[in-house]
């Protein structure tokens, strides 16, 4: 029986100066590299596809497949891209793994070049976030110095040199062909598919583009073999992940678990629900992922349980939310992010997400009928679907799941004349001021 | 704010960073980056400095300095508050925050704060998106450095020993520096600075906590089944 919490990248967080080489090498890092030199890269997109990882920035692509769909009869340089453009609203499990552990990634964009056959890899990390990538750097430098990367890598013939990349500010970078965009100097607007980046993706070489997490679980895929990894976890969603719990619970935070846990037992370790208080709805990966509620506390939270309840697994971002909160407020303010942050490519998102603030306002201020919540699912239909990326299908998950759990809630703020709520309640402060 | 010239110096480090990559236009997000450092905004200059070391047009940079939210064409303050109003940290009190702060500093979004008598330092003030802190709300950003667990009260002491001149240190990180040496950093010139701070935040700990103390771990290797693939 595993264990109910797995830490395997979360290993150094609390070791002193975790962030260095020296811990991380007294751990056994980078110790897989000469075992993955000593096999063929075929051999290592084997290991990975055996051990069912998937992709651990929302979409839970089989990791290794992805992999093999790099042509490696095309003469073009291939190359590796990591997605450090971590933005999906609640999530929060690569930043601090890129603080306290960047070596895990490094050691795994290293084992994955060369199992793609990938002689530059670049790690494009968000902009906002300046310690992370002055971790990231320093960890990349250090690896340079210890003989990790550079030319002829521990004396394998293989070479690899690798670029941190800093973004500018756009959440849409998190978007893969978009992010490529980025990286190519050019406005963060995702690229037609087919061509997949697998086939024509920077520079029009192929390409593979995988998030941090995932990189980062390939070393002890590597080191204790697709068996170990694949002994955690559920029937098709196999291994650990972060789970990040934020919001009304009373210890927040990351808890790294086999995929397949429920929320009741995250909740249990993390205290529960903020005491006097009660569970309303949460969201299980980020803010594109449809909301639950306390119907869905056992739902295992892996690829296919998450999806069979109407949602998505995502991030693991689980944002939790009490009583004193209300979802037309949160969806609004959701709903302000994905207009603010549409690129603008496509119609239904440019123009959609803006008529979607527009009713949703009114409906907060209690202003409009019954009917503004048909048309404002109207309008989803309308962006579902019909847009050219997944922000725009995102952008309608919270609306339509919560008018589905809470349509009473919406009408009380039309019988109101207004949100019936005080936001003063929810705030992570309130309730302290009369016992201090 | 002054704006220095692009000197000899800038635009060898504009080259330097082109450089770094196949095709020099991927460049172009840091070089954004390292003229902010410079002139403290993307001014017509920086943007003719890209355009000619890239050989494309300085309509093609702007296009892209202006989709970024990072790059700024006004100047901001040698402190640049960030306040996350997203959904989770505007209910747990960022929406209380970034009024106190509105009010306190007399400013707008994205405006900068009003030098008084006696201050050193300059701040301004934005709301922000989801800076991927959730664990640590309600969030603040100073020049992208984590301020975790604010309250109105705090966000004010912290504005307020900034304007001051104290040294302020980040919740999970370094010393803060000025936001022109952070977007340095961002061109990827590191500033040596990156074992200042802890590994990891409280909240980042916490279900590692919970492992060690019930000596949880991740499946022993040795137990694990044979390995499938390989040699």
């Amino acid at each position: 029986m595993t264990d109910q919490l797995t830490p395997v990248l979360t290993e150094t967080w609390d070791v002193e100066q975790g962030w260095k080489l020296a811990p991380y090498a007294a751990l056994g890092g980078y110790a897989a590299l000469d075992t993955a030199f000593a096999m063929s890269p075929d051999d290592v997109i084997t290991a990975v596809k055996d051990s069912g990882l998937r992709g651990r920035g929302g979409a839970g692509f089989p990791t290794g497949m992805k992999w093999s769909f790099i042509p490696q009869d095309n003469p073009k340089p291939k190359y590796l891209v990591v997605n450090a453009d971590e933005s999906e609203p609640g999530t929060c499990k690569d930043i601090p793994l890129m603080m306290g552990n960047p070596h895990v990634l490094v050691e795994g964009v290293i084992l994955s070049s060369y199992a793609i056959r990938a002689n530059k890899a670049f790690i494009y990390i968000r902009g906002e976030v300046v310690h992370v990538i002055r971790r990231v750097q320093a960890a990349v430098e250090e690896a340079y110095a210890a003989g990790h990367l550079g030319t002829d890598i521990h004396g394998s013939g293989y070479d690899l040199d690798v670029v941190v990349h800093a973004g500018a500010g756009a959440y849409i970078c998190g978007e893969e062909t978009a992010l490529l965009e980025g990286l190519e100097g050019r406005r963060g607007q995702p690229r037609l598919r087919p061509p997949f980046p697998a086939v024509a993706g920077l520079y029009a070489s192929p390409t593979v583009i995988n998030n941090v997490e995932s990189i980062a679980s390939v070393p002890a895929i590597v080191r204790h073999g697709a068996a170990w990894f694949a002994s955690m976890g559920t029937e098709k969603s196999k291994g650990h992940g972060i789970f990040s719990l934020s919001g009304h619970v009373v210890t927040p935070g990351q808890y790294e678990a086999p995929l397949g846990i429920t929320l009741r037992e995250l909740l249990e370790l993390a205290g529960g629900i903020r005491k006097g208080h009660q569970l309303k709805f949460w969201t299980p990966g980020g803010s594109s992922t449809p909301l639950l509620t306390a119907e869905h506390l056992d739902v295992p939270l892996d690829f296919e349980g998450v999806g069979a309840v109407g949602s998505m697994l995502g991030t693991r971002a689980l944002q939790i939310f009490d009583e004193t909160v209300c979802v037309v407020r949160a969806v609004l303010r959701w709903t302000e992010f994905y207009k603010h942050e549409s690129c603008g490519k496509c119609t239904p998102c440019r123009e959609g997400t803006w008529w979607l603030v527009q009713a949703l306002t009114r409906l907060e201020n209690g202003q409009g009928t019954e009917a503004d919540l048909d048309q404002l699912l109207d309008q989803c239909d309308n962006i579902l679907g019909r847009s050219f990326c997944a922000l725009g299908d995102g952008a309608t998950s919270p609306i339509s799941s919560s008018i589905a759990h809470f349509r009473d809630e919406y009408l009380a703020h039309l019988s109101h004349g207004g949100c019936p709520f005080d936001a003063t309640r929810s705030t992570a402060w309130s309730g302290q001021e009369v016992t201090a | 704010m002054s704006t220095p010239p692009i000197l000899d110096k800038t635009l060898d480090e504009l080259r330097e960073i082109a450089a770094r990559y196949p095709e020099p236009r991927s460049g172009l997000l840091p070089m954004l980056h390292l003229v902010q450092s410079v002139q403290g905004r993307i001014t017509p200059e920086g943007i003719e400095a890209c355009a000619a070391i890239l050989d494309i047009s300085p309509a093609e940079v702007s296009g892209v300095a202006t989709f970024y939210t990072m790059y700024k064409r006004h100047g901001v303050g040698d402190y640049h508050v960030g306040v996350c109003t997203n959904t989770l940290c505007a209910v747990m009190g960022g929406d209380a925050i970034f009024e106190r702060l509105k009010d306190h500093l007399d400013i707008g979004n994205d405006e900068v704060a009003v030098q008084r008598q006696g201050d050193s330092k300059t701040v301004s003030l934005e709301h922000i998106e989801c800076n991927a802190a959730c664990d640590f709300a309600p969030v603040m950003m100073v020049n992208w450095e984590f301020m975790d667990n604010q309250t109105p009260d705090s966000a004010v002491q912290v504005v307020e020993a900034l304007r001051s001149g104290h040294e302020v240190s980040s919740t999970r990180g370094p010393k803060l520096c000025t936001w022109r040496e952070a977007e340095r950093v961002l061109a990827g010139f590191p500033d040596g600075r990156a074992d200042e701070g802890p590994t990891a935040g409280e909240a980042s700990l916490a279900g590692l906590r919970i492992a060690r103390e019930r000596g949880w771990t991740a499946p022993d290797p040795s137990e694990a089944p044979a390995k499938e693939t390989g040699q």
